[in-house]
């Protein structure tokens, strides 16, 4: 990381102006469309600048865990595709990708968005496995929240298929959407020099010292939490950026 | 008799037959098949008499000996330095060409540039290989420090350019902003945050509109619109 | 039962809608999205740029790489596992195939050209679509290339030969269902990918490749449409 460059994009943040206009805590324009994935239960493709991405939820019929015999499984992925950015690389998911997909899913978990209890068909023996997957298309910063958001659409807008002679009957879909509860909505806020930011792009990514990806609930408590970057945070820090993240998180539920 | 089948200054896409006969002659972008002319590279049209070439839309830099160019720092070598130069092959600037000053042996060459450095330089050989030689030396040539790089085109290098250098004198002009456009498509940028901006603003919207006619006027008109006033210290 | 109408009531020698749009990933050299009926493919092209490891490297020539990977929501059916798989590669290595006759890359020694094809929604006939769509992203990037590459199936249902099966179609199961996508350069009839599964007789495949041609002309001028559309 080049420390001329950096300080001369401080010094702009001083003034609360960001690389591409915008003010530190502003996100870029959000789009949210969904049922975009014909092959999927549910799904959703979320525009954020120029970041794109799809999220299908796919659903299958399988054994529940020895330990939780009465749940169902929810699993959540993502991937870096090549397609989307020229920094990514083939192969199997690396770190970025692997804590992308279990932030995401540590928000959906924690929160209890889904009571896999009533994902059960027979204790035991078959329950439904609700397969989450992230997917950027354009990459341009803000992978965790917008994959986040893109997530929690495409849960909304999904539907069971019908369940005939012991499995899933794909080329019909119930009425039945999933037993969604609680809505967490996570931002993520940067720290770069003694500025905080939110939404960044992939240019301010390269300068973040640290970042904090908290999980919000409606009614305004956290369920997950995320610390990333290579510099500590101070508890001053930590309490800013979570009530920043809060307050970002109201804008975002509206979308929803 | 000749004909040709498409107009000057018109986009063209691989395999389109540009000219039927044998009156046209083949040039940068276009092959011959038989009678015909057909265009082998996405590009504009250029008609010079019998010659038919296409002026290129998209692709990556490719470098040319005295090309001046703006790179990053990737690597250190034993005697040098490796470049990203923004194309499909990256350049060495070898010791004796980064500086007039004298660089004794065993020199911790992260001193004169580092990892991530940003530098303007020009380019001294290009072998068959598209093996790239790199020079410091020569009027304008530096290290950059601070600012912002942004990537454009290309191709479009030359209209951001303009007709000696009309372009981005008028921007610099306006915003008060110090710019070094490298013709591999990195753009050097260093001014105030709202006059920066706008800068890119512009440097962005000529690279998106390079193709249409009175791009100067309205360059012109966008910078007057957008015009913001700042006061305080000159770059 | 023979099969007498094609379930969507599309006409024998009639393809599925097809929309198009080239540039559509902002960090590409190239990109370009191709959908036939419900089945989509999003095609991203980044290069010449170096290619690692250097053994790969071809002094004489720069090399084309293409990667093929469905989404794990695209099929129809179940999830499909991340990750490339022994079908995936195979159609990676087809696709390479297909588009490495029209493209020349003499002027870029021990480089790489890399094209990325992801499926987000599949309804059969996914190469063909994919290879679509990585033609124009190609073109798209500046690549030099002689010619435009355009695919799409055809093959025959019970008694019936006919274009681009739907996945209804392929599994059709009261009579014999032959499948074969076809990747060529319309203006010259080269032929550059060709596979087949299922049963058919030498003349009916004779029929099914007559009656291809037309479609692949008419998707050709829909890429070469797309491509000019970015700069109006």
């Amino acid at each position: 990381m080049n420390q001329d460059f950096k300080n001369h994009i401080n010094k702009s943040l001083n003034k609360n102006i960001r690389m591409d206009g915008r003010k530190k805590d502003e996100f870029r324009k959000i789009t949210i469309e969904t049922g975009v994935i014909s092959t999927a239960e549910g799904s959703a493709r979320v525009k954020c600048g120029e970041t794109e991405l799809i999220v299908g939820v796919k659903m299958g019929v399988g054994n529940p865990y020895p330990d939780i015999p009465e749940e169902g499984v929810l699993m959540t992925g993502a991937e870096l595709y090549p397609l989307s950015n020229p920094e990514f690389e083939g192969g199997p998911p690396r770190e970025r990708a692997i804590e992308t997909a279990r932030v995401i899913d540590r928000g959906i978990r924690e929160s209890g968005t889904i009571d896999t209890k009533k994902l059960c068909i027979k204790a035991g023996e078959q329950v439904w496995m609700v397969f989450l997957d992230v997917a950027p298309v354009n990459m341009d910063g803000n992978l965790i929240d917008i994959g986040c958001l893109a997530a929690m659409a495409a849960l909304k807008n999904a539907k069971f298929p019908e369940f005939k002679d012991g499995k899933p009957d794909y080329k019909k879909l119930s009425k039945k959407s999933l037993p969604i509860s609680k809505v967490p909505i996570e931002v993520t806020v940067a720290k770069i020099g003694d500025n905080f930011l939110v939404d960044l792009t992939d240019d301010e990514e390269k300068f973040v010292d640290a970042r904090l990806t908290v999980a919000i609930l409606e009614d305004g408590n956290l369920c997950a939490m995320q610390k990333g970057g290579d510099s500590p945070l101070s508890e001053d820090d930590v309490f800013k950026m979570i009530d920043l993240a809060i307050k970002k998180s109201k804008e975002l539920r509206k979308l929803l | 008799m000749g004909e040709l089948l498409v107009k000057d200054k018109e986009v063209v896409v691989p395999g389109e037959i540009i000219a039927e006969g044998m009156d046209y002659l083949p040039s940068f972008g276009t092959y011959r098949k038989e009678q015909r002319i057909i265009a082998n590279r996405l590009g504009l049209l250029s008609i010079d008499g019998k010659v038919i070439r296409t002026i290129p839309l998209a692709g990556r830099y490719v470098p040319r000996r005295n090309d001046m160019i703006i790179g990053r720092v990737i690597d250190i070598l034993m005697s040098g330095w490796r470049i990203n130069i923004n194309s499909a092959y990256s350049a060495v600037l070898m010791l004796q060409e980064a500086t007039f000053k004298y660089i004794e042996k065993g020199a911790n060459l992260s001193k004169f540039f580092s990892l991530d450095d940003w530098v303007v330089a020009k380019i001294i050989r290009v072998s068959s290989q598209n093996l790239v030689d790199l020079t410091m030396k020569g009027p304008g040539l530096r290290k950059l420090d601070g600012g912002r790089i942004i990537t454009v085109n290309t191709y479009k290098v030359p209209r951001i350019i303009g007709k000696q250098g009309s372009m981005v004198s008028m921007i610099k002009e306006v915003t008060g902003c110090r710019i070094t456009v490298g013709q591999n498509g990195f753009v050097w940028i260093q001014g105030e945050p709202e006059q920066e901006l706008l800068a890119v603003r512009a440097i962005k919207k000529i690279g998106a509109e390079a193709h249409r006619n009175g791009l100067t006027d309205d360059i012109k008109k966008f910078l007057d619109k957008n015009k913001v006033k700042t006061k305080g210290e000159k770059q | 039962m023979t099969f007498k109408k094609r379930p969507d009531g599309r006409k024998f020698d009639q393809t599925r809608e097809i929309e198009a749009k080239a540039g559509i990933i902002k960090k590409a050299d190239g990109s370009a999205y191709f959908r036939i009926g419900k089945t989509a493919a999003y095609a991203a092209v980044y290069g010449p740029r170096e290619l690692f490891p250097r053994s790969q490297q071809d002094p004489k020539k720069g090399r084309l790489r293409c990667n093929y990977n469905m989404m794990p929501f695209s099929g129809a059916g179940e999830r499909v596992r991340p990750g490339p798989s022994r079908r995936s590669k195979e159609i990676s290595m087809v696709s390479e195939k297909a588009l490495l006759p029209v493209v020349d890359l003499s002027d870029y020694p021990n480089a790489v050209v890399d094209v990325f094809i992801e499926l987000p929604q599949t309804d059969a006939g996914s190469r063909c679509a994919g290879i679509c769509a990585a033609s124009i992203a190609l073109a798209d990037a500046g690549i030099t290339m002689r010619n435009m590459v355009s695919a799409v199936s055809c093959g025959k249902v019970d008694d019936k030969v006919m274009i681009d099966l739907d996945y209804e179609e392929e599994s059709y199961e009261d009579g014999d269902v032959a499948d074969i996508p076809v990747a060529m350069v319309p203006d010259t009839g080269e032929i550059t990918l060709l596979q087949m599964d299922g049963k058919i007789k030498k003349e009916d495949l004779k029929k099914a490749i007559e009656m291809v041609k037309k479609p692949l002309k008419e998707i050709v001028e829909i890429q070469k449409k797309v491509l000019k559309e970015r700069y109006k």
